[in-house]
């Protein structure tokens, strides 16, 4: 056997537990996003101007930093400066979540807004409060309208994931380059880290894809059929 | 049929301005049990504004609304959610919740709102389905109905909140012309059994047969108020038999 399927073949265990920790960040980063992201656009479209204000801010902030100087900023800067023993893993995923929050909250900000208006209406009309429209009127419509771009957005924080290894989280970038040093294999195995990315961007798509059809409202004309 | 005199809903004086543009100046008028009150008038009249004014959903600028004998404070959230439940609502586009069946449209809010249990809502909401006729459509998204199926699945939902009275924005305005006549039958069923209501219609079978009194507005005021029988004969120079027969000659002339 070549050198090259010797050192894939023997590190394979090595890499794929990288993977167990990438798609442990993804998911992580990914449900913290949603939380911040279902926040901050209900307060976006339905807040009051301080509240929208600050919350502006909030996006703004971590769309026009990039997300290896949010991760520095944060590791080695704020967690540092306040003693938070946050490490390497939780940090990136922290880092993540909160700036895919900041995305997502857009992607729902967008969705709420294209649902008709009248909706808001005949539930406050049948004695339901603001906080009861929004739960089960609004968010479930937006939500699943939201599912296309929430993949995409999946599809970017898993490779903006990588940039976790120079803060030395133990996923698939850090662990690949970590071989390849020791190994000077960096063709076959950086194909290897690329196809493990590809694979766990077709699983996590297809997931959602699922999820989509199991949640697409009967008679609908537009989506999947 | 009136039963009783004194009025169930009462707004004074509610006038509500966007900017400049005053929509509504100072209108008042209160219903009584059973009645049924229609009003019609040119578009941009303020006869939308006005119906979205008695329950809050467009906040008045000025003006008192009164629920039976309680005043209610436009500014509490509590009395707003009370007068709300009292005083259903039908919207001329239905405005049915696009992600939930015919039968949860209506079991949601008895959920929610009146907090019945998940059973219960769902027997309510299957009697009230059968009410209008659609018994058999329970599980059908909005998607699936047509537009008068929809306007009936949204007055069954209104009525399971068992109203006191019923505000009417042009329900059979955005229907089909064939499917007008569905809606109709409800509305006059619900008429028939005695529901008080206050509908803006520009259909004219609803507006002589139905109203016990007929409120005219234009420019944010009601400028005619009266029985069919005073404003309705032919020949009368009232405002409101002018504009009946314009809908008329657009119902002769239209097809």
């Amino acid at each position: 056997m070549p050198t090259s399927l010797t050192v894939i073949a023997d590190s394979l265990p090595y890499l794929l537990l990288g993977t167990i920790n990438t798609a442990g960040i993804v998911v992580a980063a990914m449900l913290l996003g949603l939380l911040l992201g279902v926040c901050i656009a209900v307060g976006l479209v339905y807040g009051g101007r301080p509240v929208r204000l600050l919350l502006s801010c909030y996006v703004w902030f971590f769309r026009g930093v990039p997300v290896l100087v949010l991760l520095f900023l944060f590791y080695f800067g704020l967690f540092t400066y306040l003693g938070l023993p946050f490490n390497a893993f939780f940090s990136v995923a922290l880092v993540l979540g909160m700036t895919t929050g900041a995305y997502q909250a857009n992607i729902f900000k967008g969705a709420i807004l294209s649902l008709p208006r009248g909706q808001f209406k005949a539930a406050s009309a049948l004695g339901m409060s603001e906080l009861q429209t929004i739960r089960s009127i609004i968010l479930p419509q937006a939500l699943r309208v939201s599912i296309p771009a929430w993949s995409n957005e999946y599809s970017i924080i898993l490779k903006d994931s990588a940039l976790a290894f120079v803060i030395g989280a133990p996923e698939i970038m850090a662990r690949t380059q970590f071989v390849a040093s020791r190994t000077y294999q960096h063709l076959p195995l950086y194909i290897t880290a690329g196809l493990l990315y590809f694979f766990l961007t077709w699983l996590g798509v297809a997931a959602l894809r699922a999820l989509e059809r199991r949640l697409r409202i009967p008679g609908y004309t537009h989506g999947i059929q | 049929m009136i039963t009783d005199t004194t009025p169930i809903l009462r707004v004074d004086n509610i006038s509500k301005c966007f900017g400049e543009t005053c929509i509504l100046k100072g209108v008042s008028l209160s219903l009584r049990k059973g009645e049924i009150k229609v009003l019609i008038g040119p578009s941009g009249g303020g006869k939308s504004t006005l119906l979205q004014c008695i329950n809050c959903l467009v906040r008045p600028d000025a003006g008192e609304i009164h629920l039976g004998e309680e005043r209610i404070d436009l500014a509490s959230k509590a009395d707003l959610c009370r007068l709300r439940q009292q005083v259903g609502m039908i919207f001329q586009d239905f405005n049915l919740f696009d992600h939930l069946s015919a039968q949860d449209n209506i079991t949601i809010a008895l959920r929610k709102v009146k907090k019945l249990g998940k059973r219960e809502a769902a027997e309510r909401a299957r009697l009230e389905l059968e009410q209008v006729g659609l018994g058999d459509k329970a599980e059908l998204y909005p998607a699936q109905l047509s537009g008068g199926q929809k306007q009936r699945v949204a007055i069954a939902r209104a009525l399971a909140m068992d109203p006191k009275a019923l505000l009417l924005d042009e329900p059979t305005s955005a229907l089909d012309p064939e499917l007008i006549g569905e809606v109709i039958a409800v509305i006059r069923a619900l008429a028939a059994k005695g529901m008080t209501m206050i509908m803006a219609t520009h259909q004219i079978s609803l507006i002589s047969t139905l109203a016990d009194e007929i409120l005219f507005m234009e420019n944010g005021v009601i400028v005619e108020q009266g029985s069919p029988a005073q404003l309705l004969t032919s020949g009368n120079p009232s405002k409101s038999q002018g504009f009946c027969d314009r809908l008329n000659d657009l119902a002769d002339g239209g097809c």
